[in-house]
């Protein structure tokens, strides 16, 4: 055993002497770019538009993605005009599909640079970037007893991966869209309300206003008794938080959110990239991550939302504010402050080692 | 050539301070032009120069593997210079200088590639990226000037050494990819003193070129040959061949870029406080181009428009040529001389060149009274 692996080892190194200065899968890129299992990537199978504003892609990902949880996001790398961008979509197929492949479900925003451009090019056998399956709007293993969904707008696709994975004895979904049109997988959610496998709360904004935490304790009187998973804007989350807290129920309300929570702007600097040898001047309170981003560095991402920290990034010198609640860290020469760069914003000339 | 400084007559005597700062803000505003139009086409392009280059490389070493015959030796060797030509020039110098870092594809970025070249990126993108384009065609300050190895100007002083240069330069030609490396590691300046030899960051500099040489070299002479069994020893001579060949050739090409006939030097004291109108009048003047088809830029790496390379060197590649047009008419405005010519012109006039400077300067060509010293421009 130990002799065959030695032996791999040595056959594998000298294909990568072959290659040097490139790395064999550089060359298996050209031909066979999803065996790459350095860099994971997906192919756009199928393109299946939803409503006017979203459209569904099923993927098939590369070699080294792994199994994903009913609830979790993705993250793709969309080449938009030349350029990478990545985005977090929710998975809403289900882990074990015997084909194997996964659907996201992208809907437009405006001035979203990523989702329009989805909307407007994706093709079969289009290649995106792709990142390992993230985050924990996930249900419990074992039947969680009584549960109620709140979502709107796009915040329905995590839900829809859960309800299309597993069934549930009770559950109760209260979904939210401009109008009857606009909402997400109609037809497949009102056959699951009629099968009864769930409860289901239509609201269409456009005609009956915004749902507010009243209206929900109507809609289902048994609220209280539910524990609760909630994902759209940030504007009804923070209400729902509100909500649940007040009747003493925080801890069973679990939020997805899509956007981070700003509260504080920076107050602009001059952002140097040490290793890179590039400075930006940031003045619109931008993120250090996009500040880096528009100079061409590589900088590490992930959620962009302040929750994974795949993006941190040593500070050398300088102040950064959290964009979040507006918390100051700084830094002098010789320091080395690791700071989430997709929620911090420059308070001043700042300096990261990168 | 003497530096612009001290010539009897200065090619931008005729231009005033405030035509200076035009000519910067008009470049600026091409360069603006260009940063902002920058998208899927260029993407598109690098990657289809990439894509053939890989192919172009597995199909040539395939081919090698029965380099026994000469048809396939030929064949093989032709391939495999052109792919090691597009990879050093057109790709590795370009992303190199982050022409395509805007992509953020970690595979096409300046931080990330490596390549096919005895020098490590890194030291490579210091010497070149931050000397070189820096101080072009400063005299004492840029080592590209005659590498440190030869006398390429008339104001660097003669020694008899400079007798030799016609033939250290040719040697330097045949093996340019470890002349880059040694370079690069400032050989000359860092072997000359026990403490510079000494010194931790130097040690370290040699230690990683030797690595990379070993694993070029093993790649090359050792495994290659050895994979393809009774070609062992043709393999090993066409792979020689394809460096020696793409040496040759970017030797010639980078000649062609500072050296020929045309091209304007500048006093060390001459760039204190240079403002940004000056410093791009400096490479205007500093660099030639070479005319010629589509291939021959592609070949040269786009470096064919060294004039606009030198000017935007973070550009993309494929749009030098299409802001060429207008770079022209800039000079023709201005007065200034746009040097260009034919790629057997330019070698020759580079040559001519490094043969005239082999001897010390014929003194009659000097006139007998100090030229007037403008004040406007580059001095
Ligand atoms: S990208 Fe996830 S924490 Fe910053």
């Amino acid at each position: 055993m130990a002799a065959t692996q030695a032996l791999r080892a040595g056959a594998w190194r000298v294909v990568e002497l072959l290659t040097t200065p490139l790395v064999p899968a550089d060359y298996l890129d050209v031909v066979a770019p999803l065996r790459n299992r350095e860099v994971l990537r997906a192919k756009v199978v199928a393109v299946h538009p939803e409503t006017d504003r979203a459209v569904t892609l099923t993927l098939r990902p590369g070699r080294g993605w792994r199994r994903h949880e009913p609830g979790q996001y993705l993250r793709l790398g969309v080449d938009v005009d030349g350029v990478r961008l990545w985005r977090a979509y929710s998975l809403t197929s289900a882990p074990h599909r015997p084909d194997g492949l996964l659907t996201v479900t992208v809907t437009a925003v405006d001035g979203g640079a990523v989702s329009r451009h989805l909307l407007a090019k994706a093709r079969p056998g289009m290649l995106l970037g792709l990142e390992r399956p993230a985050g924990d709007f996930t249900l419990p293993a074992q039947d969680p007893g009584k549960v109620l969904f709140v979502t709107a707008g796009s915040g329905l696709t995590p839900v829809m991966g859960i309800l299309r994975s597993r069934s549930l004895s009770d559950a109760v979904l209260v979904h939210s869209a401009p109008t009857e049109n606009d909402v997400l997988f109609r037809d497949e959610l009102r056959a699951l309300a009629r099968e009864k496998s769930i409860q289901l709360v239509e609201r269409h904004t456009r005609a009956d206003g915004r749902m507010q935490p009243s209206d929900l304790e109507t809609a289902v009187p048994d609220l209280a008794e539910r524990h609760t998973w909630a994902c759209g804007p940030n504007a009804m989350l923070d209400e729902l938080t509100g909500h649940w807290a007040g009747l003493g129920k925080a801890g069973q309300l679990h939020v997805e959110r899509f956007r981070p929570a700003v509260t504080a702007t920076g107050d602009g600097g001059t952002v140097t990239f040490l290793r890179s040898g590039k400075a930006v001047e940031s003045t619109d309170g931008a993120p250090l991550l996009e500040a880096g981003e528009a100079a061409g560095v590589l900088m590490p991402s992930g959620c962009r939302m302040g929750i994974c920290f795949s993006c941190v990034l040593p500070l050398r010198e300088g102040a950064v504010r959290d964009l979040r609640d507006g918390r100051l860290t700084t830094a002098t020469e010789g320091d080395n402050v690791l700071v989430q760069t997709c929620i911090s914003a420059a308070a001043g000339p700042c300096r990261l080692e990168i | 050539m003497t530096t612009l400084q001290r010539k009897p007559v200065n090619p931008v005597g005729h231009l005033t301070a405030e035509d200076v700062e035009a000519i910067g803000r008009e470049l600026d505003a091409i360069r603006d032009e260009v940063i902002t139009s920058r998208g899927e086409r260029d993407a598109a392009y690098i990657r289809r120069v990439i894509k053939v280059q890989r192919w172009l490389e597995l199909g040539s070493r395939g081919v090698l593997l029965f380099s026994i015959l000469p048809p396939a030796w030929l064949v093989g060797t032709a391939g495999l210079s052109v792919a090691k030509i597009l990879e050093n020039m057109e790709i590795g110098h370009n992303v190199m200088h982050g022409q395509w870092d805007w992509m953020r594809d970690p595979k096409i970025h300046s931080t990330t590639w490596e390549w096919d070249n005895a020098s490590p990126s890194e030291q490579w993108k210091h010497s070149h990226n931050e000397l070189h384009h820096t101080y072009t065609n400063v005299i004492g300050r840029d080592n590209d000037l005659g590498y440190g190895i030869m006398r390429v100007d008339e104001d660097q002083r003669w020694h008899p050494i400079h007798l030799g240069q016609p033939l250290w330069n040719f040697v330097n030609a045949c093996f340019f990819e470890y002349g880059i490396a040694a370079y690069d590691l400032e050989l000359g300046k860092n072997l000359a003193t026990k403490k510079r030899r000494k010194s931790p960051q130097f040690k370290a500099g040699v230690k990683q070129v030797l690595r990379k040489i070993g694993r070029q070299v093993t790649k090359d002479y050792v495994l290659h040959p050895l994979l393809s069994g009774p070609s062992f020893l043709h393999t090993i001579a066409a792979n020689a061949t394809a460096n020696l060949v793409r040496n040759l050739w970017t030797h010639s090409v980078i000649m062609c870029g500072h050296f020929p006939k045309g091209v304007e030097t500048f006093e060390k004291t001459s760039i204190e406080g240079e403002t940004r109108g000056e410093w791009y009048l400096r490479q205007m003047l500093g660099s030639a181009n070479i005319s010629g088809g589509r291939l021959m830029h592609i070949m040269t790496g786009n470096l064919s428009f060294q004039i606009e390379h030198h000017l935007f060197p973070d550009l993309p590649s494929n749009r030098y040529q299409e802001i060429a047009p207008r770079i022209q008419d800039l000079f023709q405005r201005y007065g200034l001389s746009y040097t260009s010519g034919p790629m057997p012109k330019q070698v020759g006039s580079a040559w001519a060149k490094v043969f005239r400077l082999a001897l010390p300067n014929r003194r009659t060509a000097l006139p007998a009274v100090a030229p007037e010293r403008e004040p406007v421009g580059v001095a």
